[in-house]
């Protein structure tokens, strides 16, 4: 979706303000720290995977996206997710206390003593396919023009614009029908792109750009 | 927060032991260090180098690091004419395994915004000013791909260790928005010439 999250090439946002590298903390608040770990174990739950959570934080209103800090966004994604889940009411929510007996969970929370292993083991995102890649390196191509209302991880800045594949990743799960629940496994690829082609004469003359495309979001070049 | 966070306790969701692990894991043990093990590696063994171009996470499985948010790796190396700079501008996506959790800067609307369309006047932000004639490549981490940066080797580090090498890694070297500047003639406590140790490095 053409959502608040989808910011490459906006403008208006000012200068990037790092802090001093050594002087920044982890978490500026302890309840970021709280927001993180509480995501990820309310994650480990299996009532949703991380397409669809990805999609709950940009479905906000653009004008909360843009009030809200990070971690207030996951918040609000989570709040979301859990109640699109069935595991919390929104009368909860507003009161701020538990006021109905638990759902049954898809897995059993995460135990303290799995979170190490968890983390360490990931989840992969790869799949098997039958289905040879349609690109291969070198070839030029171009990315579809389309603005689907629903989860795409195809940004504005490059759709309907020619570029070249340099890599090809493998076959992983499609983000535009995973936050629907459906993985249709499809081949990735990065996609270098000439700044100029992206940005017009206003580009930088020595500078690129790359995404990693999956194959529906391309086709081949004229 | 505190309210969620009850609500989810109570309703037994979520065993705060668990929340505990997860913050103490990011907090103390994932972290950039990780990552700049990676690059003093590949910076004095370049057979481990070569392995981290064709097959980042194996490579990097290789020194114990790996798991979330660093499932499918992808390592590109700075060179004299070529400079790389990693985003996610359609939220955060960051290799956690070897550099923690993202800067609050790497996260912010300002950055996700310009370094796709301004990259030089960005890293310029961060005091970092390229020859014009280098080309600037941003890796835009659109799907679940992760990339890191092997930053260039500082001059003067010759014979340094892969040890002291990894301790002067930043982070935001590992991200591409920053060049790990010069290191000045050796003193005592780095290498100690009166011993004759530098030779030994």
């Amino acid at each position: 979706m053409n959502g608040p999250q989808d910011l490459g090439g906006q403008m208006g946002f000012g200068p990037v303000a790092p802090e001093p590298e050594t002087d920044e903390p982890i978490f500026h608040e302890p309840w970021e720290a709280r927001a993180l770990a509480l995501t990820l174990t309310a994650g480990a739950l299996g009532h949703w995977n991380i397409d669809v959570s990805r999609h709950a934080r940009e479905s906000l209103p653009p004008a909360v996206y843009y009030g809200s800090s990070y971690y207030e966004i996951w918040t609000r994604g989570l709040e979301r997710l859990l109640v699109d889940a069935g595991l919390v009411g929104d009368d909860e929510l507003a009161s701020g206390s538990a006021l109905h007996p638990a759902a049954a969970t898809a897995r059993p929370p995460l135990a303290a003593a799995q979170v190490r292993p968890s983390l360490a083991a990931g989840s992969p995102y790869t799949r098997p396919t039958s289905t040879p890649p349609r690109f291969g390196a070198g070839q030029r191509v171009r990315t579809i023009n389309d603005h689907p209302t629903g989860h795409t991880r195809l940004p504005r800045y490059a759709r309907g614009v020619e570029g070249t594949v340099e890599r090809v990743h493998g076959c992983f799960v499609f983000p535009d029908t995973n936050a629907g629940g459906d993985p249709d496994p499809q081949w990735c690829y990065t996609v270098t792109f000439a700044a100029s082609d992206l940005w017009g004469r206003s580009a930088d003359p020595r500078s690129t750009v790359s995404i990693d495309a999956f194959e529906p979001y391309l086709v081949p070049a004229s | 927060m505190r309210a969620l966070e009850s609500i989810l306790i109570d309703k037994g969701y979520v065993d705060p032991a668990a929340l505990d692990e997860i913050i103490d894991t990011y907090q103390h043990d994932v972290g950039p260090r990780n990552g700049a093990r990676v690059v003093a590696r590949a910076w004095t063994d370049p057979a481990y180098l070569e392995r981290l171009l064709a097959d980042a996470t194996a490579a990097i499985a290789e020194l114990g690091y790996g798991g979330r948010q660093g499932e499918h790796m992808v390592v590109v190396e700075n060179t004299d004419t070529t400079h790389h700079v990693v985003v996610c501008t359609l939220c955060s996506c960051y290799p956690w395994p070897v550099l923690g959790l993202p800067p609050a800067w790497y996260k912010s609307p300002a950055y996700r915004s310009r370094v796709v369309i301004d990259p030089r006047g960005v890293l310029a932000e961060f005091g970092t000013v390229l020859d014009p004639e280098v080309e600037v490549r941003v890796w835009d981490s659109t799907a679940e791909l992760r990339y890191l940066v092997i930053p260039r080797r500082p001059a003067g580090t010759e014979d340094w260790t892969e040890e002291q090498l990894a301790d002067l890694v930043t982070r935001n070297s590992m991200i591409g928005t920053e060049v790990l500047a010069p290191v000045a003639a050796p003193t005592v406590g780095i290498r100690d010439h009166a011993d004759g140790g530098g030779g030994a490095s």
